[in-house]
């Protein structure tokens, strides 16, 4: 029999970006609230050793512990999926700040196209352009009506950056202004200019300089030491949750965290949400939470795998394409780059920061016509400056061998002469990809893993080898000489590292047949349960994912907010 | 006294413990057995050298590193890392190779910790042969790998050249390597490629990373390519040309 805790207003399950987000908003406006984390906290100072490729970079010291728990993955139905025994494809995040500690910090917001996909794609090409078992649909929301709430979630980071021309109206100007430009990156704006695109600075979440927020909060502006993905910053510079929304909903004096806490049900009675049910990693004690409000805030796997071991929502059913929870998993096409030797020039490439770059979305969204085209979206193409550390960045011209006198020879020659044009391809859903749970698979406590169906379609291998087309033409304006650029895009496989980005499981929309939760993040189904996160992306776009889940994660605190005073559904 | 005051002091022990690691290695390459004997002391015991009658004492002050010594493999199993490693990035004009790095020492250490059990990675069973796309699906730990990898190329050093990995010339060695790299090797245990894959990530892993962890020495991998280590900050730099700093370590930001 588990121990019953007294109630909270409010009970949150994971303390990431959505949950430090909720949890601030929330407390701000007097409710009390208990945020669950699974992981250790975490603090500043942890990171006095951050520049430890190998300990972060390599053995992935701020990760999930797979040993625990991994997600499994199959191509298709007609294969046994079996556990991503080791990280590859992508990071998870776990402890205090989630993800949000080790992201490089690129704030993007989503195009207005990404809201009104499937209608806007149609009226301009028809409906024949939308391939047979692409499940892509309106979000339920409008680029206009989150506009308010990506501007709270850049004043809160305070993010560095200048205006896109080619991306939705913005209210204000960025709070800080762009970030430092390197030579290379001026070599970029330049060469762009010369193609007739539209290069601007990533927005980022790395100062530019030294900011305070509307919350009061102060932060010391970007070194650009080079460490910043897979890294925690020693600065505080780069915004994450533990700098900045966490301890504003501290300082209430109403919010509670408990680390170590693993929430493994969400309890529910009669359709309403009566709390949770988490285990104490410290005692492994089973312990009750109960609640009038239940958000759960993990990262895409934990949202989606949550509602299935909680039976909450009709579980997806790829057969007949009914049920919504794991539907539309969608992930990144990021192999579409391309990498320019540069011979008789060598660049700080040791110096960086997470999101210094200059981009551009000529060939992002339906920015340009796709008539001719056997794809639709397309992706955000940069040259970013992150900080090419030396165990993982050894790059040599084609026909090289990968070891022994030649390769040691050129990866030295050019270790600071090679510079890469890299696109971050969108991923259309396919009623074929999916999130379930796998038959077979469990983890520490014996209950089962997601399962990821997925694989590459004809859209990502027509999109990535344009999207390489289009980087090699930018390097080869830029002086780069034996460039390389992607042949074919192969199969979706798990074990490259590619993008951090995956998303759908819980998605939103606008009726309770086609998505989990509506607008304000709240389940159809259940209407004092919320679900946050990139989950909520019923496609994903050629951006990185958390400016937007920022915004949503803002739009839904004030449902939250909402709800807790009129008790029904908001839609 | 400290332990390690206690060690560095130059003491009768010392000549003891030279005397005890012959000894040692005399009794290793009997015991070994089946293997062939003259190839295991043949380069366990320097060739064409005399020994030293004893070691000189050290001095008090002499800077020694006490991390160069074993925590995983056996001398055998070092002396192949050795000279496996040195293959993959070997000494050249740009400065050393692997083994004067410490690439051997720093896989050793490795294997003994954390990664070396997979501590950090899913291993609960059923086993199943996947796709490719699925990524490593076998049950054997990276140490159990490198234990049988490591035998594997002193096996196949044997069949084709009769003679023990180390001992091959460094073309030999390049053709044994290339035979793993390419599974042309046949092995029923562990994938010879998964193998090759796995000692070269680890070459570069200890040619690269921090010298907190035993390879990198002197920080001379990183010299080699110009990079500054671990530095606080490049906002001085950023918009500049090229720039070459004098490298830092961990050991220097405490």
């Amino acid at each position: 029999m588990a121990k019953k805790l007294p109630k909270t207003d409010v009970v949150i399950i994971g303390v990431g970006w959505a949950g430090g987000i909720i949890a601030s908003e929330l407390t701000k406006k007097g409710l009390s609230v208990v945020g669950l984390e699974r992981g250790k906290e975490r603090v500043t100072e942890d990171y006095y050793m951050a520049h430890d490729e190998l300990r972060y970079a390599l053995r992935y010291d701020l990760m999930q512990d797979l040993s625990k728990e991994t997600i499994t993955f199959r191509s298709n139905e007609k294969v046994r999926a079996l556990p991503m025994r080791s990280y590859g494809s992508f990071l998870l995040g776990e402890g205090l700040g989630g993800a949000g500690v080790h992201w490089n910090g690129q704030t993007f917001r989503f195009l207005p196209y990404d809201f009104k996909i499937r209608s806007m794609t149609i009226d301009r090409y028809g409906k024949d352009k939308i391939p047979p078992g692409m499940t892509i649909q309106d979000w339920g929301i409008t680029y206009d009506e989150l506009e308010p709430f990506f501007d709270k979630f850049e004043k809160t980071t305070g993010i560095s950056g200048e205006e896109n021309p080619m991306a939705g109206k913005r209210s204000n100007a960025y709070p800080t202004p762009p970030m430092l430009h390197t030579p290379s990156m001026k070599m970029f704006t330049e060469a762009a200019n010369k193609l007739k695109l539209h290069p601007y600075t990533v927005p980022s979440a790395n100062l530019s300089e030294n900011y305070t927020n509307p919350d009061g909060i102060s932060r010391a502006a970007c070194q650009y030491c080079g460490y910043c993905e897979r890294f925690g910053c020693e600065y505080g510079a780069k915004a994450d949750p533990v700098v900045t929304v966490i301890p504003v909903a501290k300082k209430t004096g109403k919010f509670e965290i408990r680390t170590l806490s693993y929430v493994r049900r969400i309890l529910h009675k009669g359709g309403k949400a009566t709390g949770v049910m988490y285990t104490d990693l410290t005692t492994g004690e089973e312990i009750e939470q109960p609640a009038d409000i239940v958000v759960s805030t993990g990262y895409v796997f934990n949202n989606t795998r949550l509602m299935l071991l909680s039976k909450i929502g009709k579980p997806y059913d790829s057969a007949s394409g009914t049920g919504v929870i794991g539907k539309n998993y969608a992930y990144q096409v990021i192999k579409g780059t391309a990498a320019g030797f540069f011979e008789d020039q060598k660049f700080n490439l040791y110096a960086g920061a997470g999101s210094l770059g200059v981009s551009l979305d000529d060939y992002n969204g339906d920015n340009f016509d796709h008539s001719d085209l056997k794809f639709i979206h397309g992706g955000n193409i940069a040259h970013t400056m992150t900080g090419q550390r030396p165990i993982q960045n050894n790059p040599v011209p084609e026909g090289t061998p990968i070891w022994g006198k030649d390769f040691k020879a050129k990866s030295l020659k050019y270790a600071n002469s090679v510079l890469t044009v890299g696109s971050q391809g969108s991923s259309m859903p396919f009623r074929h990809h999916y999130l379930d749970l796998d038959p077979t698979y469990k983890d520490q406590f014996g209950d089962p893993l997601i399962r990821i169906t997925f694989d590459f379609e004809d859209q990502d291998r027509e999109l990535a080898r344009y999207l390489s087309d289009r980087c090699g033409e930018i390097v080869k304006e830029m002086g780069g000489q034996n460039i390389l650029k992607l042949k074919e895009l192969g199969p979706y496989e798990i074990t490259t590292y590619q993008s951090t980005h995956n998303t759908g499981g819980v998605i939103m929309g606008e009726n309770p047949g086609n998505s989990a939760i509506n607008n304000h993040m709240q389940m159809w189904d259940m209407e004092n349960l919320f679900v946050i996160g990139a989950s909520a992306f019923p496609h994903n776009s050629g951006y990185n994912p958390t400016g937007t889940i920022g915004a949503l994660a803002y739009r839904a605190a004030d449902g939250i907010v909402e709800y807790s005073k009129k008790g029904k559904l908001l839609v | 006294m400290s332990e390690q005051e206690q060690q560095s002091k130059p003491s009768k022990s010392d000549q003891g413990q030279t005397m005890s690691r012959r000894k040692f290695l005399t009794n290793s390459g009997y015991a070994v057995g089946g293997v062939v004997l003259g190839g295991v002391l043949g380069y366990l015991l320097p060739k064409g050298k005399k020994q030293p009658a004893a070691q000189p004492a050290p001095q008090p002050n002499e800077n020694r590193n006490f991390n160069e010594a074993l925590m995983f493999f056996n001398q055998e199993q070092y002396m192949i890392t050795q000279a496996a490693v040195e293959r993959i990035f070997p000494a050249d004009d740009n400065g050393p190779g692997a083994k004067e790095l410490g690439a051997a020492f720093f896989i050793d250490h490795q294997l003994a910790g954390d990664w070396g059990f997979n501590a950090r990675d899913y291993m609960q069973p059923p086993f199943y042969v996947g796709e490719k796309t699925q990524g490593y699906q076998g049950r054997l730990r990276r140490r159990e790998i490198f234990y049988i990898g490591l035998r594997e190329l002193q096996n196949y050093s044997q069949t084709k050249y009769k003679k023990d990995f180390p001992s091959l010339t460094p073309e030999e060695q390049d053709a044994v390597l290339t035979a793993f790299q390419n599974d042309d090797v046949k092995l029923s245990t562990i994938s010879a490629s998964g193998f090759f894959n796995l000692l070269r990530s680890s070459t570069l892993e200890g040619v690269y990373s921090d010298p907190l962890y035993g390879g990198n020495k002197d920080m001379k991998g990183w010299v080699m390519r110009e990079y500054p280590g671990n530095q606080m900050s490049y906002t001085n730099v950023i918009e500049q040309k090229f720039t070459v700093m004098q490298p830092k370590s961990l050991r220097d930001h405490l």
